[in-house]
């Protein structure tokens, strides 16, 4: 069964603005899938629908199998939803806010108490349990609304860039925590801006744009498609000037620093070798962007050239 | 979802409005039992002796159940606006909508939540209103705690509503202010009705405050201005009315889903 079945779907906003128009997407059971974007793509769009928070124009959503015209209620018994903006109530205590959203799915105080615990303590919020929400730092208020979430199991879970400015060694750990429900079972959604983040994460990706979907598959199949990659080049020695070198996609960013384009066809000792014959040396090298990041961009541009510049601040961390 | 399962989801909505008003109680009970001991001290203790008797009772007696009724009216309005407009602003109401609680689970349990504000406010006003004129002999207990329910519902309604429409705080306090205000001093509380002109005694009986001020001046002292029956009808009608369009828009997103 298909945790998420979206056919043809449709928003125009009320001033006229078609945030979506017409997408298909399918999200496997125990899938972990991200949905990427630029901002203004639609992502948020497609999960304020598959939420009921916001109306679609047109087109089906079937999550679980169900309906989400039909069986709006059993749907939401069943769905768990991570917001992009913080949406508690910011003068309750952490414990409060659990208890009070497990409450709303009529889960009882002793249950509601137990799983407030569990989800707090794997959270690293069990020590603020008692702290008024609006203190917590921007990462643990995240981290709050994912406990939110789970508060009551869901089977499906939608996180809206769950990791949004939250520092390095906090995201990593939500990421380690992400990924243990995924293994226990629960297929997860995820839009983020951090491409780093999808291409650790998820196994299948679609990537969206101007309302429509561009690309869609497995994340090994969508990065085999990317034929180059660039590196920087850190230089043993400083060089004044690069030297011509006609078969080699390269430039000089600094003395020590070089950047080169390498194509799936080309071998990098090749390149190393080209570049001692000029005896330049290279003592490390990494990628300039991570790949997923690489392979973004270039279908971004592909797909309008308004786009040029509008992803820059689409990033690995 | 199950009766039981609804209930657990209407009780947390209850107690999570409780909290919310008991919390801020220096902005929410305070205010209404300091201006209310004023009016009794102002109309009732330095200007009442002068005017004297009013429809067979001391003035501070007569406007005694329309100052409780005023601020069990307003309480139970500001309320309800209050609350349900700050859920939209700092957008948690979202955690209701994405729970699959029914709508109307979500509707009563903002209306309790008014209803149980507008209660203890009343109550305590009561308290006030003894210290001036002592313990009052109740003509029909069963006509004063219907009116106060049944008040109290329909003025939470009115501030469901206005909390549904407000698109900023300002809102929520243009129709306490240019509305509810005028209509509640003009519904009664301060004066019988029989004082006025003719054409302004039939004006005041387009204004549904009044029967609600007299319909609990009944119960309390067993005169008024209009028929009982009229009082319960028109309240009832206003509350079927109120939560018949508040549960359609509520359905519709109306200031909820985009």
């Amino acid at each position: 069964m298909k945790a998420l079945e979206i056919n043809r779907l449709e928003k125009t906003y009320g001033n006229g603005f078609q945030a979506l128009k017409g997408i298909d997407l399918d999200v496997d059971e125990g899938d972990f899938f991200a949905l990427l974007g630029p901002n203004g793509a639609g992502k948020s769009t497609t999960i304020g629908i598959i939420t009921s928070l916001v109306t679609k124009t047109a087109g089906s959503v079937r999550i679980l199998g169900l309906d989400s015209g039909t069986h709006a209620t059993e749907i939401k018994a069943r769905l768990g939803i991570v917001p992009q903006e913080v949406n508690f109530s910011l003068f309750e205590t952490c414990l409060n806010i659990l208890l009070n959203q497990a409450g709303y799915y009529g889960i009882g105080r002793k249950q509601a108490n137990a799983r407030a615990e569990k989800y707090l303590k794997q959270l690293g919020l069990w020590e603020r349990r008692n702290q008024i929400s609006r203190t917590l730092s921007g990462g643990l208020k995240r981290r709050l609304m994912i406990a939110r979430a789970l508060i009551h199991e869901p089977e499906l879970l939608l996180l809206d860039e769950p990791t949004a400015g939250v520092d390095v060694e906090l995201r990593r750990s939500t990421w380690d925590f992400l990924r243990e429900i995924n293994r226990n079972g629960t297929t997860i959604v995820l839009t983020t801006h951090y491409l780093e983040e999808a291409e650790s994460l998820c196994r299948k990706i679609a990537i969206i744009d101007k309302g429509s979907i561009i690309e869609y598959g497995h994340k090994k199949d969508l990065l085999a498609k990317l034929h180059s990659e660039t590196f920087i080049l850190d230089l043993a020695s400083p060089i004044e000037k690069l030297p011509d070198m006609p078969f080699l996609d390269i430039r000089q960013i600094d003395p020590m620093t070089l950047e080169v384009v390498i194509n799936r066809e080309q071998n990098a000792n090749a390149v190393f070798e080209m570049l001692s014959e000029h005896w330049i040396i290279v003592s490390s090298m990494r990628n300039k962007t991570n790949r997923l990041e690489e392979l973004f961009i270039r279908l971004l541009d592909d797909n309008g050239p308004e786009n040029k510049g509008q992803h820059e601040g689409q990033h690995a961390s | 979802m199950p009766p039981e399962r609804l209930f657990i989801a209407y009780r947390t909505i209850i107690t999570k409005e409780i909290t919310r008003f008991m919390r801020i109680w220096s902005q929410t009970i305070l205010p209404a039992a300091i201006s209310m001991a004023l009016y009794f001290i102002i109309f009732g203790n330095l200007i009442g002796p002068r005017i004297g008797v009013m429809g067979g009772f001391s003035y501070m007696e007569f406007i005694a159940p329309g100052i409780i009724m005023m601020s069990i009216i307003n309480n139970a309005y500001s309320n309800v606006s209050s609350s349900f407009f700050g859920a939209r602003f700092q957008r948690h109401i979202e955690e209701m909508l994405v729970a699959p609680i029914p709508y109307w689970v979500i509707l009563a349990g903002y209306i309790s939540g008014g209803v149980l504000r507008g209660l203890i406010v009343g109550l305590i006003v009561t308290v006030i209103a003894m210290f001036f004129i002592g313990l009052p002999s109740i003509y029909s207990p069963f006509i004063v705690i219907s009116i106060v329910i049944l008040t109290s519902v329909l003025f939470s309604l009115g501030g469901f509503l206005n909390g549904m429409f407000a698109n900023n705080f300002d809102d929520i306090s243009i129709i306490p202010t240019f509305v509810l205000t005028p209509l509640i001093y003009l519904g009664g509380v301060f004066y019988s009705i029989d004082l006025l002109p003719d054409i302004w005694q039939s004006i005041s009986l387009a204004n549904p405050i009044l029967y609600m001020v007299n319909a609990f001046r009944y119960g309390i002292l067993g005169v008024s201005d209009i028929g009982i029956h009229v009082a319960f009808i028109i309240i009832l009608l206003f509350i079927l009315a109120l939560s018949s369009l508040s549960l359609y828009l509520l359905h519709r997103g109306t200031g909820i889903k985009t």
